[in-house]
């Protein structure tokens, strides 16, 4: 084992506003490895989302310290691609477009990031529709587009802010297994936060459950299949090993909900 | 392609269209000819209201001596340059204001009333402040520019903050998300404003010439009246609807071709 990618040492994050504070995070640890697949899923309203802006760099925790191969972060990250909930696409720009702005914000050579883009478009299907505008596509196409859009800076780290909550359940299966398969054959780290627990067990490597709010990792579960190759996504749904994780997740989730 | 169904109903639009159309040059019609016949049978002073046959009359006298044209153009220019001038500086402000928030928060309340002031109220401040001819740039500039402000400035504050993150998480500048999400997502409502300010503009001019210049519509109206010819007076007002229906015009097209180019969903004024 090296050293992790992704690293939160004791963090601890209060939200301050007029009428009180409220407290997200309580000594958070957690860390993930390069190459890893971590999900995190929790109660709703825990603050899981704070946890990847601390880690994308645009909120600083109250106390503790993020680290990206052990060094803190400081601000935005060029490695990191931050893929949420909604797609955000841009109306006035093509889909291709809006795949470049990250290349063009962080002024990287336009053309290898057309070429690339390109690719990603192919591997997604959308390349027929690169000079289509998003409100000619469909909610999963844009997702999609948004997924190229979050790889287009080749990061190494990718977070996702349960990049598939606004979609039908059916488009939803389909996107995780192409999401999961790229993500693998590029070797990213990626951190997933979801309330879908079959999302999160399907997808990850890790699952980490969070307690209520202020967070901390509650436990942690390591996601192992039988046989050679790991299953899709949509496949591992079918799998024997599936319905005793989910048991045991879901169940701590349910604790609390009840306390 | 299309059934006798839908062919019949695509029929009955434009029957529609002709329709209101032919209702729409039947009013003006029937207006214009009222006005002659009162004017011409005495119901009313044909010395106080003219009518349509002598404006037509000094129409084509004035655009023979090229009165009608210097005129117009001085109102043209000064429409133009004020026009322009109010919306840069509108809009440099509104940028200015959303770029240090805490200047926003303390001008808000003398922006509020500053859109609630009538402005032509300034048109005497700015005649002794800026002479006869700089002072109707002053009165096109200060009608347009509080509204221009206000309304680009709301729409910066409006863009939707996950647009923004999504930026900031990629390492933008704070010019860069001004250039890449803040501006272009206000584009449609600056369109709107546009709008809105080109016939405020025209105001602001008009007003401006009634109080201090020696030429230009409003000069041309204002002096008609003082010698009390009528006919002088419905002219300038008649040249005046067409010039503003003719910008009001302009500016739409330009509109329609910058939502087009950038694919934007346009936003009714």
């Amino acid at each position: 084992m090296g050293a992790p990618r992704v690293e939160l040492r004791a963090v601890s994050m209060r939200y301050l506003a007029q009428d009180g504070e409220t407290e997200a995070l309580a000594g958070l640890e957690m860390a993930v490895m390069p190459g890893e697949f971590v999900a995190i899923v929790g109660p709703s309203g825990c603050g899981k989302s704070t946890i990847l802006s601390l880690i994308a760099g645009v909120l600083r925790p109250t106390a503790g310290s993020v680290m990206l191969d052990g060094r803190p972060v400081a601000g935005p990250s060029r490695r990191i691609g931050y893929m949420l909930q909604r797609d955000h696409l841009f109306d006035w720009r093509t889909v291709e477009e809006n795949c470049l702005i990250g290349p063009e914000v962080q002024g990287l050579n336009l053309r290898a990031a057309r070429q690339r883009v390109a690719r990603l478009l192919e591997q997604t299907g959308l390349l027929a529709f690169r000079h289509a505008y998003p409100d000619q596509l469909s909610g999963g196409m844009r997702q999609r587009v948004a997924l190229v859009r979050t790889l287009a800076i080749d990061p190494d780290i990718l977070l996702l802010d349960e990049p598939f909550s606004a979609l039908d359940f059916q488009t939803r299966l389909g996107l995780a297994d192409e999401v999961a398969a790229i993500l693998r054959a590029q070797g990213k780290t990626a951190v997933l936060v979801t309330h879908d627990i079959p999302e999160a067990i399907t997808m990850a490597d890790r699952v980490l459950v969070l307690t209520g709010r202020p967070a901390r990792v509650q436990s942690e579960h390591v996601i192992r299949w039988a046989g050679p190759e790991r299953p899709t996504p949509f496949k591992a749904r079918e799998a024997p090993e599936f319905n005793p994780y989910f048991q045991r997740i879901w169940k701590e989730l349910q604790g609390h909900e009840q306390s | 392609m299309s059934s006798p169904e839908h062919r019949a109903y695509l029929r009955r639009l434009r029957l529609q269209r002709v329709a209101v159309l032919g209702a729409q040059l039947l009013l003006l019609a029937v207006v214009l000819l009222l006005w002659e016949a009162a004017a011409d049978r005495y119901w009313v002073n044909p010395m106080l209201t003219s009518k349509p046959t002598k404006v037509w009359e000094t129409l084509v006298r004035l655009a023979g001596t090229g009165t009608l044209w210097r005129h117009l153009g001085v109102t043209l220019q000064e429409t133009l340059v004020g026009f322009a001038a109010g919306l840069v500086l509108g809009v440099g402000t509104a940028v200015a204001l959303w770029w240090w928030a805490p200047l926003e928060r303390v001008l808000d309340p003398y922006l509020v009333v500053l859109n609630a002031l009538p402005k032509v109220a300034l048109g005497p401040i700015f005649y002794v402040w800026l002479g006869d001819r700089i002072s109707i740039y002053g009165m096109a500039v200060a009608i347009s520019v509080v509204v221009t402000i206000v309304m680009v400035e709301v729409a910066f504050r409006s863009v939707d903050p996950a647009k923004i993150l999504l930026l900031q998480t990629l390492g933008a500048t704070r010019r860069q998300v001004l250039q890449k999400v803040v501006f272009p997502a206000s584009l449609p409502t600056l369109l709107a404003a546009l709008k809105v300010n080109i016939g405020l503009t025209l105001v602001g001019v008009v007003v401006g010439e009634f109080i201090a210049s020696k030429a230009g519509l409003g000069y041309l109206i204002v002096y008609g009246g003082q010698v009390f010819q009528m006919e002088l007076v419905m002219t300038g007002v008649v040249v005046l609807v067409a010039i503003s229906a003719a910008l009001y015009l302009a500016v739409s097209w330009l509109e329609a071709v910058v939502t087009r180019r950038f694919h934007l969903r346009p936003k009714d004024a």
